[in-house]
């Protein structure tokens, strides 16, 4: 019986959080279209329902009913499973994430825990599956049989690769302090005030992170394999209808992941400002923090122009890399001292 | 370095919280200019009907000639165009023909807006552009 109301638990708890994530991800996009118009001193959308709420629902009908391409010249297998590898490593890294602490059924002593895995990997398997989803992006635009779609490829090889390098060495900081790869308690040792979050402890690793985070989900200042200026949408430039849809999911769901490894990471998970505010569910800290971040990824790339391709390579390898590898070697420095 | 990077940020959050520019376009409209060249009207004599006297200089003058005319009298005399034909849709709105009418018949509207899906339509008659007077008042 025990093991009945355990496998009923973890489904609902896939159900409700791959719902929830599926409802943020189509309101990311007409959050994305409305911060950008606002910014743009225009409204955005907002002819689809009221302040253009349904607009996702819209863009979903639409792309439902586009008709799905394959070219000729593609290798058809791949083709198609790119934007599915993309989609779920997107959707499976959020597998970790603690996004609340744990609360009682009324009337029962059944606990639920608000996360889907507590592993002792967690951080680990965050990074592996993120390296995965790049082989979406990778494979699709190669199996495209189209030199754009292959340029996008390989750029985006070359820079998730070389940005993966930078963003794992600025989340060690944060590992030294903790001394734990396990989310959970990340969060739980930045319990008890924003004084004790770790990014006032990593302000530096926490600015590279975001830095390194965005270029690994290919936003604009980094969007080097979605180059539309240059390469006419890069990777995705064969695929339309649910295909491209999908790719596009998984950019927007990469990009809520991201959000909520900075916020777990640096911001304190699910914990809240201060001690006395702890009677507010610990979910809603998390997507209030989550919803700053996301708010935050939008806000910049209505600011910042794109960067040029060796730019972008030159800033990851001779920049990031030596200063977070200084991040490290100054906290590891002050954490031996102070025994 | 940095400081740059800030101060776009705080323009850009300043212009986010700014009441957009936009005209919401089906809802409201930007009035034309004063001289604004529309779709053409003709004004009406006291008897009611087109002032026009069919003198041919408005299709004299027209660089595109879009304009057909063919003259008639009444029988007390008067000139009057029996057939007045107006192509729309090849009309360059230069307003050549408002300017040549020595009686004042002629005149281009604020009318912007005119879509139809069948060219044949665009072919406006004497009561067609005696209509358009309405939207001009």
């Amino acid at each position: 019986m025990q093991l009945l109301y355990l496998l009923i638990e973890i489904v609902v708890k896939c159900v409700v959080v791959f719902a929830g994530l599926m409802i943020v991800v189509a309101y990311l996009t007409w959050l994305e279209r409305k911060v950008l118009g606002h910014i743009q001193i225009r409204y955005g959308p907002n002819r689809c329902g009221p302040f253009g709420l349904l607009q996702p629902f819209s863009d979903a009908v639409k792309a439902f009913f586009k008709e799905d391409l394959v070219p000729g010249d593609s290798d058809k297998t791949i083709f198609v499973l790119a934007p599915m590898i993309s989609i779920i490593a997107a959707i499976s890294m959020f597998a970790v994430i603690p996004f609340g602490n744990q609360f009682t059924i009324p009337g029962t002593d059944w606990v639920v825990k608000l996360r889907l895995a507590d592993v002792d990997i967690g951080l680990l398997y965050i990074f592996g599956i993120a390296s995965l989803g790049e082989f979406g992006i990778v494979l699709g635009g190669w199996a495209s049989g189209n030199k754009y779609g292959l340029t996008g490829s390989l750029r985006a090889a070359a820079q998730m690769i070389s940005y993966e390098v930078a963003l794992g060495l600025s989340v060690v900081g944060v590992i030294i302090l903790s001394q734990s790869l396990r989310l959970t308690e990340i969060v739980n040792l930045q319990a008890g005030g924003f004084w004790n979050w770790n990014i006032w402890y990593q302000p530096a690793a926490f600015v590279f992170f975001i830095i390194c985070g965005l270029a690994e989900i290919n936003r604009t200042p980094f969007d080097m394999p979605e180059a539309e200026a240059e390469l006419a949408c890069g990777f995705n430039i064969e695929y339309s209808s649910m295909k491209f849809a999908l790719f596009f999911m998984a950019e927007y769901a990469h990009m809520v992941t991201m959000g909520a490894v900075a916020v777990t990471l640096f911001m304190g998970g699910w914990q809240p400002i201060i001690p006395q505010l702890s009677f507010i569910p610990g979910i809603v800290w998390f997507c209030g923090k989550l919803f700053i971040f996301l708010f935050f990824f939008i806000w910049q790339r209505g600011t910042f122009p794109r960067l040029r391709y060796d730019q972008i390579m030159k800033f990851g390898w001779k920049v990031l890399f030596e200063l977070t590898l200084l991040n490290i070697l100054i906290t590891a420095l002050i954490v031996s001292l102070r025994g | 370095m940095i400081l740059p990077i800030l101060k776009g940020l705080a323009l850009t959050l300043n212009r986010f919280f700014s009441k957009p520019i936009t005209i919401q376009y089906p809802e409201e409209k930007m009035p034309p200019a004063k001289r604004w060249r529309g779709i053409q009207y003709f004004e009406k004599n006291e008897r009611g009907t087109t002032k026009c006297v069919a003198c041919g200089l408005c299709m004299a003058v027209c660089p595109s000639q879009c304009i057909y005319i063919e003259t008639a009298e009444d029988e007390e005399g008067r000139r009057y165009p029996l057939t007045y034909e107006l192509d729309a849709s090849r009309c360059i709105f230069c307003g050549f023909c408002e300017e040549a009418c020595p009686v004042n018949a002629i005149f281009l509207g604020k009318n912007y807006e005119w879509v139809e899906g069948d060219r044949t339509v665009y072919l406006m008659t004497t009561e067609r552009l005696l209509e358009e007077k309405k939207l001009n008042p």
